[in-house]
This record gives C-alpha cells, sequence and structure tokens, in this order.
C-alpha cells in the first residue's frame, strides 16, 4: 500500500482502509450502458431510412419467430388434392390472384405451398444472417486487438493467416466444404464465417495499431496495467462500434452469400430457404410457364432484408465516423 | 525541499531504436554490411533526482527528452545504461519490485485530449491505478485526488466522459489520476503546452502545489525555458540524446556556459524593448541522429568552435573549474584534470598541461 512510504508526505494519510465503502458498482455500471445505448439508439432511428429498415427486420424477426402460426401449410409437404389425395396439386394459381384454390401464392411444380415455403425461408435467412454475423465479428475482432495489441511477429503470423484466406475465393471455397462435410445449412454458415471475417481482422487490427500508440494507453501502462487489461478495458470499447458496423453489414453479406450458394444448388436440400426456392424455380423453368410467384417473393425478401441490413450498418457508420455525416 | 536522499539515479541511459527496413532490406543486410541503422535518440545520459526536488529537462524537439521522460517511467526498456530506484537496478528487478516501482512513478501527459480514454468516464479513469493495484477505498481516494485537482464538486465530475470536458479539466483528471496513487515522483511531458494561455497558469499553481503537499519529486520537460525556471530547482539542457549542461536553474539562466544554452537563453523574448541582449543565433539543423558525427555533437552549429579537439573528442559531462554547473564543453577547464587535447588521433604534441586523463566516455 501506499500508506507504507511515510516519509512523504500524502493527502491520503488520514483514509480508513479498514472500511470500504463504494458507491454501487453494477448499478453505476448499469446506468452508464443504459446512457450510452440510449445515446447511440437516439441517434440511429433519428434517420427515416434506418427507422424504416429496423421495421423491416422486425417485422421478418417476428415471422421467423411465429412461422409455425403464419404458415398455411408444411413447406416441404407435398399437397394433394381432395380429400381421397390421388392427384397431386402442382402449379396451382395464387389465390391471391383469384385463383379458386386454398394456396395463397400457389403451389411449387412439386406440389409445395410457395407461401409457407417463403416464411419459412425467413427462418434460414437469419439464422445465417445472425449467426455468420456474430462469429465473423467476435474472430475478426479478437483477432485484430491481438495481432494490433502484440505486433511484431504475432502480428505477421495473424496477418499471414489473414492473406492467405483473402486468396480464397468464395464459391469453390464452399464447393470443397460442403463436398467433404456434406450440404448443410450449418456447413455453409461455418464456411462463411472462414471466409468473412479476415475483412473484419484487418480493419480492428489496423485500429488497434493506432490506439495503443495512444497517451491513454501509456497511461495505463505506467499506472501498472497488464495486456489483457489493456486490451479488454482500452482497446475493445474504443473498436467496440467498428465491430458492430462491421457485424451489421456481415448480416446482409451472409444472406445474400446463402441465397447465392443456394441458388446454384449447394444448399441443404432439407432446409427450405429463399436460395434453395430461386433455384427450384430455375430447375423446373418458372420462368418459361409464366408461374413468376414462384421466383419473386423470394427475391424481394432478399432484396429487402439485405437493403435493410445495409441501411441500419451505414446509419450506425455515422455514429462510429462523425466526418461522413 | 525534504531530504537530500537520492530517490532516482540514471546512469548512462541510452535508448536506440532501430530503424525499420522492412524485411528484404533486413535479410539483405544480414549477409551484407552487417550493423542496421539506429537512431541514437538517448545517447548516455547520468542524472539524478533527489526527494522532493524538481529537475527540468530542455531541449529542442528531438534532443531525446520525452524518451529520457519514458525511459524514467518504464515505458522503454533501455538499450543501454539503467536507473535505479531505492537501490533497486531496474533492469534487475522482480516483478513485485516493478509493481511497486509503478506504483510509485506516474507520468502527465502533453496532450490531455489524447492521454484520456474516450469511452471512460472521470471516475473510472481516475479509479483504474487503483483497481490494478488492488487498493481499497477507491471512492474516497478518487473522490480526495479530484478534489485536489480542483475539480469541485468532485462527484459532478464522475460520470462525465473526457469530451465534455475542457483541456484544462482534462489535464486536471490527469493529473488527478497520477496522483491517485501516492507516488514518489511523476515525470510531466511538456504538461501546458497544449493549454489555452489562459489556463496555463491554473494547471501550473497546482502542479506547484502537488510538488509541495505530496512532497513529490518531478521531472518536467519542456522546451520553454521561462516554465522551466518558475518550476525547478535544477536544469539539465539536452542536445541529441546528450546533456551538454546540468546545474541549478539560476546558475544556468543568468551564467549559461555551453554555447547551446546560450543560444536557447538568448532565444527567450524579453518583454523589454531596452534590455539589449548580445544575439547568440543557432544556424543550421540538428545533426543526424542516425550517423552521429564523430567529436561534439554541437560543433557544426556552435559560434565558438575551436577546431580539431571539437571535431575529434566527444567532450565529456564534466565539473569545470570556474563555475557551479556541469557542461559538456572543450571551452572550459575540467576540474578534475582532464584533458581532451590527449585524446586526439596524430597530435599527441598538442597536450598541454594534462596529468592522468579521466575514463574516456564511453560511446562511439
Amino acid at each position: 500500500m501506499a500508506q507504507e512510504e511515510q516519509s512523504t508526505r500524502s493527502i491520503y494519510t488520514d483514509l480508513d482502509d479498514s472500511t470500504d465503502e463504494e458507491i454501487n458498482k453494477w448499478e453505476r455500471t448499469f446506468r452508464l450502458w443504459r446512457e450510452t445505448l440510449k445515446e447511440h439508439w437516439g441517434m440511429l432511428t433519428d434517420e427515416l431510412s434506418v427507422k424504416l429498415s429496423m421495421l423491416t427486420v422486425a417485422g421478418f424477426m417476428l415471422i421467423a419467430i411465429f412461422a409455425p402460426f403464419i404458415a398455411t401449410h408444411q413447406p416441404l409437404q407435398r399437397q394433394f388434392q381432395g380429400d381421397a389425395g390421388i392427384i397431386q396439386d402442382k402449379w396451382a394459381e395464387p389465390s391471391l390472384l383469384g385463383g379458386d384454390t386454398e394456396y395463397l401464392l400457389g403451389t411449387t411444380a412439386e406440389g409445395f405451398d410457395i407461401f409457407s415455403q417463403l416464411v419459412y425461408g425467413t427462418r434460414a435467412a437469419l439464422l445465417v444472417g445472425l449467426i455468420a454475423a456474430f462469429f465473423t465479428a467476435g474472430i475478426g475482432t479478437l483477432v485484430g486487438l491481438v495481432a494490433g495489441y502484440y505486433g511484431g511477429k504475432v502480428d505477421d503470423a495473424l496477418m499471414r493467416i489473414v492473406d492467405f484466406l483473402y486468396g480464397m475465393p468464395l464459391l469453390p471455397t464452399v464447393i470443397v466444404l460442403v463436398a467433404v462435410l456434406g450440404p448443410d445449412l450449418w456447413n455453409i454458415i461455418l464456411a462463411l464465417i472462414i471466409l468473412q471475417w479476415r475483412s473484419t481482422a484487418r480493419v480492428i487490427r489496423s485500429q488497434s495499431l493506432s490506439l495503443r500508440e495512444r497517451p491513454f494507453v501509456k497511461a495505463a501502462e505506467v499506472a501498472g496495467a497488464g495486456d489483457w487489461h489493456i486490451i479488454s478495458r482500452h482497446l475493445a470499447p474504443n473498436v467496440l462500434p467498428m465491430t458492430f458496423l462491421y457485424g451489421s453489414f456481415g448480416i446482409a453479406w451472409a444472406i445474400l452469400a446463402e441465397a447465392g450458394i443456394s441458388f446454384i444448388g449447394l444448399g441443404d436440400p432439407n432446409t427450405v430457404s429463399w436460395g434453395t426456392m430461386l433455384q427450384a424455380s430455375r430447375a423446373y423453368s418458372a420462368l418459361s410457364f409464366g408461374a413468376w410467384w414462384w421466383f419473386v417473393p423470394p427475391g424481394i425478401c432478399i432484396g429487402l432484408l439485405v437493403i435493410s441490413g445495409f441501411l441500419i450498418g451505414r446509419g450506425y457508420e455515422e455514429i462510429t465516423n462523425p466526418k461522413i455525416q | 525541499m525534504s531530504g537530500n536522499e537520492v530517490l532516482l539515479e540514471v546512469d548512462d541511459l541510452k535508448k536506440h531504436f532501430k530503424v525499420n527496413q522492412g524485411w528484404i532490406a533486413s535479410l539483405v543486410e544480414s549477409f551484407g554490411r552487417g550493423e542496421p541503422d539506429y537512431v541514437h535518440a538517448v545517447d548516455g545520459v547520468s542524472f539524478e533526482l533527489r526527494e522532493g526536488e524538481t529537475l527540468g529537462l530542455a531541449g529542442e524537439s528531438g534532443c531525446g527528452k520525452t524518451t529520457t521522460g519514458m525511459s524514467l517511467v518504464k515505458l522503454h526498456d533501455p538499450t543501454a545504461g539503467d536507473i535505479v530506484y531505492d537501490d533497486t537496478r531496474l533492469s534487475e528487478a522482480s516483478d513485485a519490485e516493478i509493481k511497486q516501482f509503478r506504483q510509485n512513478a506516474q507520468m502527465i501527459f502533453q496532450d490531455p485530449f489524447e492521454s484520456l480514454n474516450p469511452r471512460m468516464t472521470v471516475y473510472d479513469t481516475v479509479a483504474e491505478p487503483l483497481r490494478i493495484h488492488d487498493i481499497r477505498n477507491e471512492t474516497a481516494r478518487v473522490q480526495r485526488a479530484l478534489e485536489f485537482a480542483e475539480l469541485l464538486p468532485a462527484e459532478h465530475y464522475f460520470d462525465q466522459y473526457p469530451h465534455e470536458l475542457s483541456g484544462g479539466q482534462r489535464q486536471r483528471v490527469a493529473i488527478a489520476r497520477a496522483l491517485v496513487l501516492d507516488p514518489d515522483f511523476i515525470v510531466a511531458d511538456e504538461p501546458v503546452s497544449m493549454l489555452d494561455v489562459s489556463l496555463r497558469a491554473g494547471v501550473l499553481s497546482l502542479l506547484d502545489r502537488m510538488t509541495d503537499e505530496f512532497g513529490l519529486s518531478v521531472v518536467y520537460i519542456s522546451h520553454d525555458l521561462s516554465l522551466l525556471r518558475h518550476m525547478c530547482d535544477r536544469l539539465a539542457i539536452m542536445y541529441m540524446g546528450k546533456i551538454v549542461e546540468k546545474g541549478p536553474t539560476d546558475q544556468i539562466i543568468e551564467n549559461p556556459q555551453h554555447p547551446y544554452t546560450q543560444a536557447l537563453i538568448n532565444a527567450v523574448p524579453v518583454p523589454d524593448p531596452a534590455v539589449g541582449r548580445e544575439r547568440v543565433e543557432l544556424q543550421g539543423e540538428v545533426g543526424d541522429v542516425i550517423d552521429i558525427p564523430t567529436g561534439c555533437r554541437f560543433k557544426n552549429r556552435c559560434s565558438e568552435y575551436i577546431g580539431d579537439v571539437c571535431d575529434q573528442v566527444v567532450p565529456p559531462l564534466e565539473a569545470k573549474t570556474d563555475f557551479e554547473q556541469d557542461v559538456a564543453c572543450h571551452l572550459y577547464d575540467s576540474a578534475e584534470g582532464y584533458d581532451p587535447y590527449q585524446e586526439m588521433t596524430g597530435s599527441p604534441s598538442a597536450a598541454e598541461t594534462g596529468d592522468e586523463p579521466e575514463s574516456t566516455p564511453a560511446d562511439d
């Protein structure tokens, strides 16, 4: 303790260290977090486009959560005509357009209900988007912080891995992974994570490289802070907005990539996603039959969700980087 | 000032930074011409800091004063030489001793806009050193430190972020953070140079009070001689990584001996048109800190250049016969009888009266 140095004068000598009165730490931390979040939320929802995007994403989330209640049929159950169920009900016209069937958006060539597929496809899209974005942002931030803070050989090693990943193209990597591990939604998510954390890692690394030279990090060092203390208390909070930004862009990117992968036929045949719907409609030449209700709705859904994700990311970018306001 | 015990002793401290060349160049070099290039930021600096003493480090930008200051608080590991604190050599200190040193050595930085984490509140910033060293009674100590730094009422500042504060308030927070551990000595690197002139006096009087009430030893680093004269008991003037003149502040300011010190002091404006001074203006630029010139580092800009001895022999910092301060210059006779002319190559006959020469300066 500092009090052992009795030779020097001090303004703390009369403090009674046997008592330990402290203001309630948890309450205080909670309050500060709430204030920060409230401020960010206020800035985010200030803009109309961001507000609309958030409503869209919230809507899709509700649909995904309550899919079993919204969908009128099982998405992967063939529909048959009448009670006898002899003739499969395919290419049915949507009842929305006046078709005299029970199918809101008609049925596919295989006899699946399109509306139900669309509803359940939301689940796959959000699952892929959120999980892939969470892990890419997380891994990228951790690697970037460690590489940027330690520098030298650690930095070299980690950044060479990132360079190597930059050399890997999306589709061939996914083809190889799916061929080895099997066509499963989780394998596609894995492939997306492997290929996506590289860009986050680079940006976070460059940020922490400059942060660690800032005097407030030096001040913590002088006070005796260890490596982990500096990384977690000084570097991480300052790169966190960037992490969120890359996370929100990552959602949009992952959804788009999953749709693309599914469209070329590498998707999971047992899961309904918007990408597999598009792939099936192409395989059965829905366009030449004029059945546009098969492929237009999933296209619109992909577009809406991806654009919303980018707009939210863009809105958040304005918080992290006030210069582009 | 209290006591004359030596608190900190700097012994021939050197800090050289390797010039970064990229790996191809360094690969070629490892096969070819050996030694990589080094910037000689600090090149053999020795001084001691007594308890309760304030020492000023002065010199133009790039002379190594900030690197010296950062080495004092162990932000850099010295290339050579050592720092002795409390009879412990820091290069050989155990982890516990380093922790003890960290508790007693603090630094105040130049730029208050950069030295506080923008995402930490004032309370967290000031409390951080206490948490690192597991010191109890956090709230009371933080409050005392903030009150001492004249941030009143302290509770009002607890939850503020740096961007809500003015430059002067931020520097006061930085000072409170440095004081909260009750350190033995503080390195203050240009503590007021980034502040508005109107705020400087307030922060300076706070620093003054800090030295008095804590019985602190302080190393002030600045290029502003009038500030150092006001704050410091002793001064050390640095040029290209070496101390050229060292002694009591009044002696150096009133009666500078080294030609470089004379030029520095002459450059300080005097607000009185009637005062006539003999102007000594510095010519040229600071020399190359990678390829250190032989002999005296100041020779190319020196107005008193006296020939080959300046070219060939490095002047050691030593006591001279005629005045109190230590000077590193061949113009004056050594008090201990060191004769630079004996060191000169090719002309040993040039020696005048030297007894036995002192040990030569170790570097170059």
